[in-house]
């Protein structure tokens, strides 16, 4: 078991998502920056879609009530271990009683923890993945235990991976979406030599840019949406979808993140500034 | 069966977009449904189908397909005759109550349509509706088959709250909010049968294509359906119409 002794500002239990029921309007889901997650579950030995906690900027406070193994990725938030500090793609053992806490905000915006063999969260619809009302809760609280097999004894393979650097890149790798063809020569220089910059705007929905490009008329019918999906507004505004976005949408959808560019932009805040490059 | 000119899209390196004519209409989406149940049964991998007006996604989850590759045998799926030809579909029959404490805005509805409250339910009652899509919320349809008639404008100030099962009109849509949501909606009655249930072994029974009605109950009955939705005991009625 894991006790929530505070819950840091937003904090969630996710999984890779869940599939399958989009025609019927569920979000996947999942964790937004899965490059991490997938990381450091590869250390721990665990299932590729082992539960991890995704912590949103502000760090929660966890008493270990049995013992494990845990790795840290993503964002960096000066985590400790008993007030030890500790760092992000390394395997530590932790015994029951250590408290595990966070820190200042470094650098990105999501920070994830594994446990060896993953979180036992109920699973709604295939998924672990906390997304309100599918799930009962939106976020971990206060005093919640979560719950995860002990693990004694382990010999990780590797105990240790390279931090990389996609937490520095300001460059989003985009492909073209099914109405890029309807940006003028106007728009397209625009959207892919301006620098956008994160608005206040910015959840597990979606993340909407504060700089706008040249407006237009097109309207089209409601047509599926996908995690990455850049809509762009009448008006000229980019609203990107993240993990929690809605399945379907009535805005022309001109550019489609790369799996790469989702987790590049799920650890930028607000005030950050990105660009478009196309592959 | 009529065949349209449609148009595959890469979406993702994981996802292909087909999209018919820029209409909304029946045939079209009876198409779209009647493909969509050949890709089901002829294609081995298991791919996410996201039909919605005049298109579909599919979606390989597994990020394994070969996409590009995939195009020339999904035309060929499409242009085949096949032995899904006829396609059934569901009507619902959605029980509604239109009591005033739901429906808040019936009366003010009413006298801009310069109708009576009784005339309004009674043409919202008597129409058959198409889901045309699911989305924005799980379980929340895109209703299309709204008569002219009862056209009226989304309310200048959106709600902050609207309740679960809420059933509005705005523009020329109509339909059920399936949880708590804000929303700017004109809101007539409630549905009191979860339209999205994740207890139940199908969370959603209504899928894109089938059709809606909503019949009209009194305050007791809805307290009954509402009963018998939070226990999982209520069936939907439904009947087979022919496409």
């Amino acid at each position: 078991m894991l006790k929530v002794l505070k819950p840091g500002f937003f904090t969630t239990v996710q999984d890779n998502g869940r599939f399958g029921y989009r025609d019927k309007g569920v979000p996947v889901s999942g964790a937004m920056d899965m490059g991490s997650v997938s990381r450091v579950n590869t250390l721990l030995e665990n299932d590729s879609n082992a539960a991890v906690l995704e912590i949103t900027m502000t760090g929660p406070t966890l008493l270990f009530e049995s013992n494990t193994y845990i790795a840290l990725a993503g964002a960096w938030l000066s985590p400790t271990l008993n007030n030890e500090p500790i760092y992000n793609y390394k395997v530590y053992k932790v015994e029951k009683g250590d408290i595990l806490s966070y820190g200042k905000l470094e650098k990105g915006f999501r920070s994830y923890l594994a446990v060896k063999n993953g979180f036992k969260s109920d699973t709604v619809l295939g998924s672990k993945s906390q997304y309100f009302p599918i799930t009962e809760t939106k976020c971990i609280s206060e005093l919640q235990e979560i719950d995860f097999d002990e693990t004694t004894s382990f010999k990780p393979k590797i105990s240790e991976l390279k931090m990389d650097t996609y937490l520095d890149f300001n460059f989003l790798e985009v492909e073209k979406g099914p109405e890029y063809d309807m940006l003028g020569d106007n728009q397209l220089v625009e959207l892919f030599s301006k620098e956008f910059t994160v608005s206040k705007e910015n959840n597990r929905m979606a993340y909407q840019m504060n700089e706008k490009i040249l407006g237009h008329e097109k309207t089209i019918l409601t047509s599926a949406t996908q995690p990455g999906t850049v809509q762009f507004t009448p008006a000229g505004r980019l609203i990107v979808l993240m993990k929690d976005g809605q399945t379907t949408g009535g805005y022309p959808r001109i550019l489609q993140l790369t799996e790469e560019a989702i987790c590049v932009l799920a650890q930028k805040r607000s005030t950050d500034s990105v660009t478009f490059t196309l592959v | 069966m009529k065949k349209f000119p449609i148009t595959f899209k890469n979406f993702g390196k994981s996802s292909i977009l087909v999209e018919w004519p820029n209409e909304v209409k029946e045939e079209i989406l009876t198409d779209i449904i009647r493909f969509k149940a050949i890709l089901k049964t002829e294609l081995n991998t298991d791919f996410e189908l996201v039909p919605a007006y005049n298109s579909l996604a599919i979606i390989d989850n597994t990020k394994s397909v070969n996409l590009s590759k995939l195009e020339s045998k999904l035309f060929s799926l499409y242009t085949k005759q096949t032995s899904i030809e006829k396609h059934k579909r569901t009507l619902w029959k959605l029980p509604v109550c239109y009591d005033s404490e739901f429906g808040i805005d019936l009366e003010e509805v009413a006298q801009n349509l310069k109708i009576t409250t009784s005339d309004l339910i009674k043409m919202h009652t008597s129409h058959q509706y198409t889901v045309y899509g699911i989305g924005f919320l799980p379980g929340f349809m895109y209703l299309g088959g709204l008569p002219k008639k009862m056209e009226t404008k989304r309310r200048s100030t959106p709600r902050l709250n609207v309740e679960k099962g809420a059933v509005g009109l705005a523009g020329e849509q109509t339909g059920v909010y399936p949880q708590e949501s804000p929303g700017g909606w004109n809101i007539i009655g409630n549905c009191p049968i979860p339209m999205f249930n994740v207890k139940s072994k199908e969370p959603c029974f209504v899928s894109v294509g089938d059709k809606i009605k909503f019949e009209p109950i009194t305050r007791a009955e809805y307290e009954l359906h509402k009963i018998q939705g939070e226990v999982g005991i209520y069936k939907p009625e439904k009947t087979f119409l022919d496409a």
